[in-house]
């Protein structure tokens, strides 16, 4: 039983291997095809994020007062993980129905697709990160060493789309209305956490409930680092510890349970 | 059944669920229940099927459509999982069912051979050796840098059939390749398979063309309703199979 065990393991990462190439391809294809015919290109990975956080800054700061410190790179923080979020796994759920035609022609590995494309949007991110360092230059905040740790969180994050990326997709080839629904979800999730308010403005009973949202300890997290040059608690790593590999595990499982099938439906 | 074959093909049967497929709203799906219809409408693509092929064998799967042969090829490459049976193929397989599944429309020419190299499991150091042959043989040295959704049928498929054919795979499986291309085309993938052959690849070569199937492959297996009804030379199968065609009787 061991034996064949550690047979398919090895035989799992040999796949991994043989498809590295394929993974690198269909990300360099998305970056291409995405800013493609645009006139700015890749200048807008790094514009995007400056404009909407410009745009927030205003709404949030006129209509709304706050009197969180240096509210631009609270935004930006913020948004930057929750935009990668919120694309990696809206375009990973789309993954397995859009590459129908190939999964139907040519044997490959189905879990590339969702992988790929929370890559694709990873690679994006970091582009993002140069408008997160350019808001910080602007607005004269302090750099602190801790900064240097900030892949720590995306990290989590980033294991956390891919189990989310990977069920999505699977589930998505049986209930096509899954795509209607998450963007719902993706929106309600995106209140749910705090971008644009600090967690204390809301009332204790929801502040408890934070706890549960992932989202919120990796934002945590990495505001932490980025702003305020603190190494997080205890706490704050066994929450995205536990919740980045439990959706990891959670997302391999549903996606192998189901990917046998996908064939009949796609 | 021994290992020397590269393909074994055992007691293969494949199972689909008609009515459960074409059920895909609730709304149809509560009409359905309401009618009594939900039934299940079982359909057997293929019926207890074997057979087996050696290293450097030519064979090719004859039927008409909806014989079965498509999906054949489909468990065989490991895109369909049969619903009874085992398909055990050893050593790589180029698995191109259809020649240039994998383009992206949006990338150009270029981009493409190294997408679908990719796609085959072969890195960019690996492509970028064989580029010229590929473009070369596709004849499309004018279009390397224009977009694919540019090109005609003729040329996306010569490019799908040089790169399908340049990466050594010793085991090639294609469906109904040479319906496509001009004549002068068709002779220069023929003369390639031939080439291949000759070099020990194995070839399994799906087609309803008989004449084609002759010339290409020493053996055939011709499937008929999901059911093996012969297998052996080419001759004599495609014989059989023409003039079981010619009475009409399927």
């Amino acid at each position: 039983m061991q034996g064949t065990q550690h047979e398919q393991l090895e035989r799992s990462w040999g796949h991994f291997k043989k498809y590295k190439p394929l993974v690198k391809e269909l990300v360099s294809r998305d970056l291409k095809v995405k800013y493609r015919r645009s006139f700015l290109g890749y200048v807008w990975s790094v514009l995007n994020p400056l404009l909407m956080m410009l745009l927030q800054s205003l709404i949030f700061s006129f209509m709304f007062r706050n009197d969180i410190p240096n509210f631009p790179l609270y935004l930006i923080c913020g948004n930057t993980l929750f935009t990668f979020f919120n694309e990696s796994t809206n375009m990973g759920l789309t993954s397995i129905i859009f590459n129908g035609t190939l999964i139907k022609k040519v044997y490959i590995p189905k879990f590339i697709f969702p992988l790929s494309r929370v890559v694709s949007s990873f690679v994006t991110m970091w582009f993002s990160f140069a408008a997160i360092l350019l808001v910080m230059v602007f607005t004269r905040a302090p750099f602190y060493w801790t900064i240097l740790l900030c892949w720590v969180p995306l990290l989590f994050l980033f294991l956390f789309s891919c189990g989310m990326a990977m069920a999505l997709s699977a589930l998505t080839v049986y209930f096509r209305d899954m795509q209607h629904l998450y963007s719902i979800l993706t929106l309600g999730w995106m209140y749910a956490t705090p971008l644009f308010y600090p967690l204390e403005q809301l009332p204790a009973f929801m502040q408890r409930l934070m706890k549960f949202n992932p989202m919120y300890h990796y934002v945590n997290m990495f505001r932490n680092l980025v702003m305020y040059g603190n190494i997080p608690g205890p706490n704050t790593w066994f929450a995205c510890i536990v919740s980045a590999v439990g959706m990891m595990a959670i997302g391999l499982v549903v996606f192998r349970k189901l990917q046998r099938n996908f064939i009949l439906y796609i | 059944m021994g290992a020397e074959n590269i393909i074994d093909v055992e007691h293969v049967s494949m199972r689909f669920n008609l009515a459960q497929e074409k059920t895909e709203t609730l709304k149809e799906y509560l009409v359905k229940l309401a009618k009594h219809t939900l039934s299940f409408n079982e359909f057997y693509a293929l019926k207890d099927v074997s057979f087996s092929v050696k290293p450097g064998e030519s064979v090719a799967l004859i039927g008409r459509n909806g014989s079965g042969k498509s999906t054949m090829l489909k468990v065989i490459a490991g895109v369909m999982y049969p619903t009874t049976g085992t398909v055990t193929v050893r050593g790589d397989i180029a698995p191109m069912i259809e020649l240039g599944a994998g383009f992206d429309l949006d990338l150009t020419a270029r981009e493409n051979v190294y997408l679908n190299g990719a796609v085959l499991g072969y890195d960019r150091a690996y492509m970028e050796e064989h580029f010229k042959n590929i473009i070369d043989f596709a004849e499309l040295w004018d279009f390397v840098d224009v977009p694919v959704k540019n090109f005609s049928s003729g040329m996306v498929a010569r490019l799908g059939f040089a790169i399908a054919t340049e990466v050594s795979a010793p085991l090639l499986v294609v469906d109904e390749v040479l319906s496509v291309g001009d004549f002068m085309f068709q002779q220069k993938c023929h003369d390639r398979l031939n080439k291949m052959l000759e070099q020990g690849t194995t070839l399994l070569f799906v087609s309803h063309d008989s004449g084609l199937v002759k010339s290409l492959c020493k053996r055939a297996v011709w499937l008929d309703h999901g059911v093996k009804r012969g297998d052996g030379p080419s001759e004599e199968v495609c014989n059989a199979y023409e003039a079981a065609m010619r009475a009409g009787e399927m």
